[in-house]
């Protein structure tokens, strides 16, 4: 009985870290069912984007309140875990701090965890209150109302909870070490140092023994039990983003924003309609690649890449794009938070029913367009990237409006009536104006 | 003008076996809108007056398909593409200056794949480099001291990180420049980008040509700067929406080196 805790704990740790494993490799399948698109190229800028971005952070604090509260949680989540370390070596051997051989430099580290928990309390709180108290106009999007709205609230209970946890914990350990308790006390006398919870510790000490150790395990035990919940909630939650921000920012678009990329399977067709030598009843060359594709754009998420699946796992609904969206802000349907919120909505569902029907997926009468996003939504856009600029993390909505605009042009001719004609225009007479081609110079006679 | 400005073909010059220093892509707006098209005799001016050997495609030029991609339709484009690059590649032009953010982005960024790579400047960059070079030469003129806002285009600023240029240009007007709040790269659209320019607006509270125009008078202007011909038209009706076109000018900036030299 005595290592009962020792294997409650390894199977607490194996179910969790087992869980978050199946529920990783969902993930990958269901980002892996985009088409493909090469994001290989010019790794060291790359890797610089992921360094400064994700890393550092640096496009979070364009907007210094909420910009600078962020980098606090974040650094405070990093660091903190270094501690689940112990933690965890501790759990699985029945130790008691086992990195205290460290001296003064432990000391050192607990004393900064113990900071940061603080910071990261406050920074939650605060974090709270921007979400329910103040009026922060991103956040009362009604693409927020329902789940999106309590899970980011979870996500900040989750932390509160946590934090009160890691400090109760280390205020309890401290008053069993300062009153000398068996496998707490230590013979270089008192271990860490307790910069925040030493002003918590006097609560426990009229308390007997037994009860603080009751309270110290109790704590310790559903903080980490905690961190394996919260670790498994990322999946289901917009929290995704503390772990996919590092491969989107890597796999981001490294092209200037005002270049859309030229569909290849049209170009082929265009070279073939413009060559006068071309043979079109030729066979297609021995290994050339499958010319027409099933579809222009996309009407579905699986028409979308890989790289626009894991921008849409990756958003998580700051809305920032949609504060600073033209057509937001001018009443118009269009949040381009919305099409990456629907757009992970939809690969989720279609991830599901691949789940539910042994592998495979089975037609359930919906798709991304019409039935998650709107015609309506996608005509509002006017191109001009301030979405794209605006994520912390870079997620281009604007890619996944093209593409899908491409689908209702090419595919089904439902451009609004009016861009029929300046696209018959431009086709007629090459300017999207009815005016005749050979007055196109006439302004040079009226200088 | 003593003299009328000749304003030469690419087929011009090529019959008399020269090429140009620099083609001039008009772009349609600067060829047959009646506003733009005061930017484009604007512009032809000031590279008459630096002596640049420039030509035009006149009506060899085509819509470079902008419009097109951005509309979804890139079968258009790609025609439009190919065609335009077909004439470029035949006159051998190496490059390109255009008053046109949309055709600049377009020829810089999305033709090099499709067989056209050309060196490709903005007009304010261009005119910069004639400053620079010491054949242009810019005072404020009319324009010194007074209250200005520059608009910047989209798919100059945020899509090609082009906004140092028109502003170096404002300051050799010795005008007194005052930002939006939302300026350079987190600039905010004129409403006519990605093809909205051609089609009504989707239903909302405002047009977004009013909402950025209400941001350009916050900063209580004599002027609005632009340096692309949609933003042009777009502030330009919206001054009007605001009845303020009595106090309010929108001119493109190469519009406002010519009247600063009363060319």
């Amino acid at each position: 009985m005595e290592y009962l805790p020792n294997i409650l704990f390894i199977l607490a740790l194996a179910a969790g870290i087992g869980f978050f494993v199946v529920n990783c490799r969902k993930l990958i399948r269901n980002i892996k069912l985009g088409r493909d698109e090469d994001r290989s190229d010019n790794k060291p800028q790359r890797f610089k984007n992921m360094a400064k971005i994700a890393l550092g952070q640096y496009k979070m604090v364009r907007r210094p309140v909420s910009g600078i509260i962020h980098v606090l949680v974040y650094l405070g989540f990093v660091i903190i875990n270094i501690e689940v370390l112990e933690i965890i070596i501790d759990g699985i051997f029945g130790t008691h701090r086992i990195f205290s051989f460290l001296g003064g430099f432990y000391d050192f580290l607990i004393a900064v965890f113990e900071v940061f928990a603080l910071l990261v309390l406050v920074g939650v709180i605060i974090f709270w209150i921007r979400r329910n108290v103040l009026h922060i106009k991103r956040f009362l999007n009604k693409e927020l109302k329902g789940w999106p709205k309590l899970d980011a609230n979870l996500i900040l209970y989750f932390e509160v909870v946590l934090m009160l946890l890691f400090l109760t914990m280390n205020a309890a350990d401290l008053s069993l070490q300062l009153r000398g308790a068996e496998h707490y006390a230590q013979a270089s006398g008192i271990v860490g140092a307790f910069p925040v919870s030493q002003f918590i510790a006097p609560i426990f000490e009229n308390m007997d023994t037994a009860s603080v150790i009751m309270i110290e395990r109790a704590a310790w035990w559903i903080h980490i039990l905690g961190i394996l919940v919260f670790l498994n909630y990322l999946y289901y939650s917009k929290h995704l983003h503390i772990l996919l921000a590092f491969p989107n920012t890597y796999f981001a678009r490294l092209k200037p924003q005002g270049e859309l990329d030229n569909l290849e399977a049209v170009t082929n067709e265009v070279k073939l309609m413009m060559d006068p030598d071309a043979d079109p009843y030729a066979m297609p060359e021995e290994g050339a690649a499958d010319e027409v594709p099933a579809k222009f754009g996309a009407s579905e998420a699986t028409d979308l890449s890989w790289a626009q699946l894991l921008n849409a796992y990756t958003c998580t609904e700051c809305g920032r794009c949609t504060s600073e969206c033209p057509a937001h802000q001018t009443g118009k349907k269009l949040s381009p938070r919305r099409i990456m919120m629907a757009t992970r909505d939809r690969i989720e569902d279609i991830g599901k029913n691949i789940d539910a029907n042994k592998g495979e997926f089975k037609e359930d009468g919906k798709q991304l367009l019409d039935d998650y996003i709107t015609r309506e939504e996608l005509w509002a856009c006017t191109t001009c990237n301030a979405c794209v600029e605006a994520c912390p993390v870079g997620i281009n909505p604007l890619s996944i409006i093209m593409d899908m605009r491409q689908y209702l042009v090419m595919e089904q001719s439902a451009a609004p009536s009016d861009l029929n004609n300046a696209m018959t225009n431009i086709e007629n007479n090459a300017a999207p104006w009815p005016f005749n081609q050979m007055d196109r110079a006439n302004w040079i006679n009226e200088i | 003008m003593a003299e009328a400005i000749k304003v030469p073909t690419m087929a011009e010059f090529m019959a008399q076996g020269k090429s140009p220093e620099v083609l001039f892509w008009v772009g349609c707006a600067g060829s047959f809108d009646d506003r733009a098209k005061k930017i484009t005799k604007a512009f032809v001016k000031l590279l008459a007056k630096a002596g640049v050997e420039f030509a035009v495609l006149g009506t060899e030029e085509s819509c470079t398909g902008d419009p097109a991609k951005r509309a979804g339709n890139e079968f258009l484009f790609q025609m439009q593409a190919v065609t335009n690059i077909e004439v470029l590649n035949g006159y051998e032009v190496k490059k390109i200056v255009t008053a046109c953010p949309h055709c600049f982005n377009t020829i810089a960024n999305e033709y090099p794949g499709l067989g056209g790579n050309y060196e490709v400047l903005h007009h304010t960059q261009f005119l910069k480099s004639l400053i620079n070079e010491g054949r242009l030469t810019v005072e404020g003129g009319k324009y010194k001291g007074k209250r200005i806002t520059f608009h910047d285009p989209c798919y100059l600023a945020r899509a090609n990180r082009i906004y140092e240029a028109p502003r170096d240009l404002l300051a050799k007007l010795e005008v007194e420049l005052v930002e939006m709040k939302r300026c350079k790269t987190k600039g905010f659209c004129c409403g006519a980008g990605g093809a909205q320019m051609f089609k009504e607006p989707e239903p909302g509270n405002k047009d977004v040509n009013i909402e950025r125009t209400e941001q350009a008078l916050e900063t209580k202007p004599e002027i609005i700067a632009a340096g692309c011909p949609f933003c042009n038209t777009m502030m330009t009706d919206g001054v009007k929406n605001k009845e303020k076109e009595s106090e309010i000018e929108v001119l493109d900036i190469a519009e406002m080196i010519a009247a600063a030299d009363d060319l």
